[in-house]
């Protein structure tokens, strides 16, 4: 079924990038598009200086993630912007 | 007084090649200091600090331990003034918290020497001149920059333990609830605690089981609610403590005591804990 088997750490950045955007569906309507393109930003925006073996700089980015994730979720962030 | 006028003194001294200190402009005015300062000119002791380093701007880089060289004549006698000294004239990238000073409000928390103490009521060692001091952040903490750890989960855990006071009949809003003497006494030694984490992360328990173990500090407020009597949901704390790890990962090791920069004793209110535990 799945043609390449992921580590654990790819699992772990798809879940964050997974938990992301089910809480850009509680998002209002109008916002959610710009939510996305923030999201993806933010994970795109690493990509280029990451190698694969750097564990260590990987699991910080992802508990960086996360934190922000959770603090984003709040019903009262409303609207997001990347400038 | 001391501190003042060595802070005064570390704030007008110019570094030679280097830039202007930030805060000097500010303490212009003071020219009678500047001019004692002059008179009272000590030869230059030199003592170095070797810096735990580490920017989340380049999270691929490892970390380090950069090391800076202080004159001790023209710095306050604190760890903490030494590292403001450091931040205001050598490296404005140097990263840590503080907030009080005076050790009340636990901010500048971090691993002196080995040990888990407050930056601003620790001395720079004096004994061995030639040896340099070792700063790094609070142990098994993840790091935020530097010296800053993350405490958003030690925060929780705090969170989760419900500090305050819980009672069970309605409260008149405009009524005290009062406590005799002998009940306020029970609270001396717990109240004082500032929550700047030195104990729970000194402790070889916490290191290992963050995620279950609530770890001393977080226990001896557990503690300090327990013991008030005002309090009135004392079935409800200890059926939340009844577990493998929220308390009994504690066996008694006692770093928490020993660390402690408040000279108070977690490891007593977690015994006192399981003493309640055992008895309920």
């Amino acid at each position: 079924m799945n043609p390449r088997k992921l580590s654990g750490l790819q699992k772990d950045a798809l879940r964050l990038y997974r938990d992301c955007l089910r809480a850009i569906e509680k998002k209002p309507e109008e916002s959610k598009a710009r939510f996305q393109a923030f999201a993806r930003h933010e994970f795109e925006k690493n990509i280029a200086s990451l190698r694969r073996t750097d564990v260590k700089a990987i699991e910080h980015l992802l508990r960086v993630g996360r934190r922000r994730l959770e603090q984003y979720q709040s019903p009262n962030v409303r609207d997001i912007t990347i400038v | 007084m001391a501190t003042l006028t060595g802070l005064v003194r570390s704030i007008l001294h110019v570094p030679v090649g280097g830039r202007l200190p930030i805060r000097r402009l500010g303490v212009q005015g003071l020219g009678t200091t500047g001019v004692r300062c002059m008179a009272t000119e000590r030869p230059s002791n030199l003592k170095s600090f070797k810096i735990y380093r580490w920017n989340p701007d380049t999270p691929t880089e490892e970390p380090r331990m950069q090391e800076y060289k202080l004159d001790l004549s023209k710095t306050g006698p604190m760890v903490l003034d030494a590292l403001i000294k450091i931040k205001n004239e050598v490296d404005p990238t140097l990263t840590f918290r503080r907030s009080c000073r005076e050790g009340i409000c636990g901010s500048c928390a971090m691993n002196i020497d080995g040990q888990n103490t407050l930056a601003c009521i620790t001395h720079i060692s004096k004994d061995q001149p030639t040896k340099e001091m070792l700063i790094y952040p609070l142990p098994h903490m993840f790091v935020v920059k530097d010296l800053v750890p993350d405490m958003t989960y030690f925060y929780k855990q705090y969170e989760s333990i419900k500090p305050w006071l819980q009672r069970k009949d309605v409260l008149d809003v405009n009524k005290e609830i009062l406590q005799s003497p002998e009940d306020r006494k029970k609270l001396d030694g717990l109240y004082e605690c500032i929550l700047c984490a030195c104990c729970s992360t000194a402790c070889p328990s916490y290191w290992w089981n963050q995620d279950a173990y609530l770890g001393p500090s977080v226990l001896l407020q557990a503690y300090r609610w327990m013991a008030d009597s005002r309090d009135q949901h004392l079935p409800e704390r200890l059926s939340q403590m009844e577990n493998a790890f929220s308390v009994y990962r504690c066996h008694t090791i006692m770093n928490c005591t020993r660390t402690c920069p408040k000279h108070l004793n977690p490891g007593y209110a977690i015994s006192q804990i399981k003493l309640l535990l055992a008895k309920n």
